[in-house]
């Protein structure tokens, strides 16, 4: 297998409702991915597209290909990934794939959504669409009252009064808010007090709003080439150290592991493992934080905390920049945004530019390992992937 | 091959108050959804089994937000019980007033009380049913 880097990176503001297509905002962030690279748009060999919902939000299936022409690249194979959340995630990890085992030299990898389109209730019809229809839609579970399952499991699996890791909870919010308030491509500017949060409305007990990321709409891709292009064409080429990628079955099929994810401890395994890498090297995490308790379950499956603990943390602030792990110094779902096909890639963003030492003053200083962490469904897709400086 | 028990199987016998379930012949494993191959260890034959219907509550949300659709059903119990057998199972607790429910009725008794369904909406494919759940 050939070493793989990331040669560029793009991104649009993740927003709220906002009127331009999800194919234009692939293209908006594709083609600063490509002039970052120094590449022509013309040496790219493949595109990989993440988009979870284009079909109910813009009546777009079969994107990639009309993302591929409008990128003057219709003669390329373009393959759409649609693994829930984690879609762009597996679109990267595929093309490192490719990349490594020299099929391809230069491939896109991305995402877009445009899922404020939908508005909420239909938002709300079809995320659910990616838990079970038949075994667990029927109760209506939607995916707020997922995550809202795994809090009450996780309180009394750990034995912690609910009142303090709701207290906790409202902190892994105020710190991603904290930090999207520092950086201009985020969907929310501005800090959240915990006043705010004791007065936001209940969604799926015990889940107020202020537990919940926005629906939202942009795009996010990456271009990813083998080690020896990357360097003729960038001073900072940041390597793929390592990828994984696991899925799991609905909620009741993973009766064994709950509130613990088996597919993140599988995938996050997989990952360090290439890397030759454990959570302690580790500077910065951009992870799944779709509801604040995704956020405690994620940071004790990947290594960082003792399971049960990852709240402590959270309150000590040994996930605040300068604490044990950087979390999420992007504002994470909650507060950056989560347009659903773009997520991984904008994780992936973040990781590329703080390596790279331009993230202003939400810079983690020194950085030169990063990780992403990227939950489809309710645990059916994970995907990890860990990079670090190629310089 | 053919699958043992399909999800048409498992709804029409939901409808009738029945809980169906598989159990491995290769390895035990009780499973309360339909498979066609097992999970623990990979087999294909399987028996037909009825879950009796006591369990315990494992965990649960009340939901207020619910899909496009699905409003006027808020707010509602929806909960993770695990039979008496093992497997988990979701439904809906029904007989207890959404704000009653709070973390306390985890680990709590309860027992198949009966059916609602799902009449299903245009991207559903039809109707699907889940059990309803009583305190005992």
């Amino acid at each position: 297998m050939r070493k793989v880097a990331i040669a560029g990176a793009g991104m649009t503001r993740f927003s709220g409702k906002q009127p331009r297509t999800a194919i234009e905002l692939f293209g908006d962030a594709a083609t600063d991915a490509i002039r970052e690279s120094n590449i022509r748009s013309q040496d790219v060999q493949a595109l990989f597209m993440g988009n979870f919902m284009g079909d109910f939000e813009e009546g777009q299936a079969h994107i990639q290909a009309f993302a591929a022409d409008y990128l003057g690249l219709a003669r390329i194979p373009a393959n759409r990934y649609e693994n829930a959340c984690a879609s762009a995630s597996a679109a990267i990890r595929d093309a490192f794939i490719w990349v490594a085992s020299g099929y391809y030299d230069i491939v896109l990898a991305g995402g877009a959504e445009c899922a404020t389109k939908m508005g909420t209730p239909l938002a709300t019809r079809t995320f659910a669409m990616a838990s079970d229809s038949r075994y667990e839609y029927a109760s209506g579970l939607t995916f707020p009252g997922v995550f809202a399952m795994l809090t009450h499991l996780y309180a009394r699996k750990y034995n912690i009064p609910l009142e303090k890791l709701k207290r906790q909870l409202y902190q892994v919010s105020i710190n991603s808010h904290y930090y999207a308030a520092r950086n201009p491509k985020a969907q929310y500017q501005k800090e959240l007090t915990m006043e705010d949060a004791l007065k936001s409305p209940m969604i799926a007990s015990p889940l107020q709003l202020v537990d919940c990321c926005p629906f939202s709409d942009g795009a996010a891709v990456l271009v990813i080439t083998s080690e020896d292009v990357a360097k003729k064409l960038t001073k900072k080429p940041v390597l793929i150290a390592g990828v994984g990628q696991a899925s799991a079955g609905n909620l009741l099929s993973q009766k064994e592991y709950l509130p613990r994810i088996r597919s993140r401890e599988l995938a996050a395994a997989q990952s360090y493992k290439m890397a030759g890498l454990g959570p302690k090297d580790i500077d910065l995490i951009e992870l799944h934080d779709c509801f604040s308790t995704a956020a405690l379950i994620a940071l004790e499956s990947l290594g960082f905390f003792p399971y049960g603990t990852a709240g402590d943390a959270v309150e000590k602030g040994e996930t605040k920049i300068g604490g044990r792990i950087a979390v999420n110094p992007s504002g994470g779902l909650k507060a950056k945004g989560h347009p659903v096909g773009a997520t991984g890639a904008a994780q992936a963003y973040e990781v590329v530019r703080q390596l790279r030492g331009e993230c202003g003053e939400r810079q983690v200083e020194g950085a030169r390992v990063g990780m992403t962490d990227t939950l489809g469904g309710d645990g059916g897709t994970l995907c990890n992937i860990i990079l670090k400086r190629g310089w | 091959m053919e699958a043992k028990l399909t999800f048409k199987d498992f709804n029409e016998g939901l409808k009738q108050g029945k809980l169906s379930g598989l159990k491995c012949q290769g390895c035990g494993e009780l499973i309360a959804q339909p498979r066609i191959l097992c999970g623990k260890c990979g087999g294909s034959e399987f028996d037909s089994i009825e879950f009796a219907g006591p369990g315990s509550i494992q965990t649960f949300t009340v939901n207020y937000v619910a899909a496009e659709g699905r409003e006027a059903e808020a707010p509602y119990i929806v909960a993770i019980v695990e039979l008496d057998e093992g497997p988990w199972v979701m439904g809906n607790i029904v007989g207890l007033k959404p704000e009653a429910a709070t973390i306390d009725i985890i680990g709590k008794r309860v027992t198949l009380s009966g059916v609602a369904v799902f009449q299903g909406d245009k991207y559903s494919a039809g109707e699907a049913a889940r059990p309803l759940f009583k305190l005992l």
